[in-house]
């Protein structure tokens, strides 16, 4: 078994700023005192855990409903896997595509093996940015569709310790 | 401040929701820091982020954990459902606290779930529960591979 990759100081660190980063002027300096640790120790680790890529960034995160981006789109994409690495590399940085990722096929009914998340104003600008898509992938995919998604089921957050 | 006042964003909101997408600092007056780049005062950014988040034009605002580094495993799954059979098998699968997201979606295979649990045996234990449940195969699509994203939503 790997080494945990976090020990409980970083637990502490993430419960303390898994609902968000306090709105202080030393917001590291508050988490430092929930967490009982210094806020050195605090920066510290969190520049660790960015690095170990256990944080994907500290950022602010838009609403895309609320900013007009409702056609919120799965397109998938079948891809020759010798090309698949490359490509979806590419996919992933251009910048409406918020997920990007490689997943096993199940033939005949799922063909596909790229998807990327595409998010636009409308169901028209999410098809011409999967156009986008569809050229930069050129003749390496042999077909592709855009799952809507219609219906929020479920929704939880993933969390620590609760 | 009027009622009216939060349903818009103005330019220095637009430039803060732009500029703090990607990206944060981590340092000792960190609000300073980003101020500096947007032409506001460190109490000011602090005071609009804070009412952009109350105001729901923030979802977040801090780090973004990830879930599969923190030692668990979080796999997507999909399941074709029957129309007339939709909302009871929707409910079966919602129904497991391992199942953290569910969405509908139109396609053949019409209901996406993403299953988290601490261990792997875990997810295979409630892709099974469901099958038996719902009588529908259960597509596990695991990654094998994300991709780095700089997604970015224009405000």
């Amino acid at each position: 078994m790997p080494p945990p990759p976090i020990d409980e100081i970083d637990r502490r660190i993430i419960k303390a700023t898994q609902a968000g980063l306090p709105l202080c002027e030393r917001p590291y300096a508050a988490v430092a005192e929930a967490a009982g640790v210094d806020e050195a120790e605090v920066m510290r680790r969190m520049r660790r855990m960015l690095e170990a890529r256990i944080i994907r960034r500290v950022a602010a995160v838009p609403n895309h409903y609320r900013l007009g981006y409702v056609a919120n789109g799965m397109s998938v994409w079948d891809v020759e896997d010798e090309a698949a690495l490359e490509l979806g590399e590419a996919v992933g940085r251009l910048a409406f595509v918020s997920h990007s990722y490689l997943r096993p096929r199940h033939p005949p009914l799922w063909p596909y093996n790229l998807f990327a998340m595409v998010h636009g104003k409308s169901r028209g600008e999410t098809e011409e940015k999967a156009r986008v898509i569809a050229s930069l992938l050129g003749g390496a995919c042999r077909g592709h569709t855009i799952l809507y998604s219609t219906r929020i089921l479920k929704k939880t957050g993933l969390r620590l310790g609760e | 401040m009027s009622p009216w006042e939060s349903l818009v964003m103005d330019d220095v909101d637009r430039r803060i929701v732009n500029a703090l997408q990607g990206g944060f600092p981590i340092a000792e007056r960190p609000f300073a820091v980003a101020a500096d780049g947007l032409g506001v005062s460190e109490a000011e950014l602090i005071e609009r982020v804070r009412r952009l988040r109350a105001d729901g034009w923030l979802t977040r605002f801090g780090p973004m954990f990830d879930a599969d580094r923190l030692g668990g495993r979080a796999i997507l799954a999909a399941l074709e459902a029957p129309a007339e059979d939709f909302e009871r098998i929707a409910t079966l699968v919602n129904a497991h606290p391992e199942v953290a997201h569910n969405y509908e979606r139109q396609h053949a295979l019409n209901m996406w779930f993403v299953i988290a649990a601490e261990r792997p045996e875990q997810i295979e234990a409630v892709i099974a529960a469901i099958e038996g449940e719902t009588g529908q195969r259960v597509y596990a699509m695991p990654k094998e591979h994300e991709f780095f994203v700089e997604a970015r939503f224009g405000a």
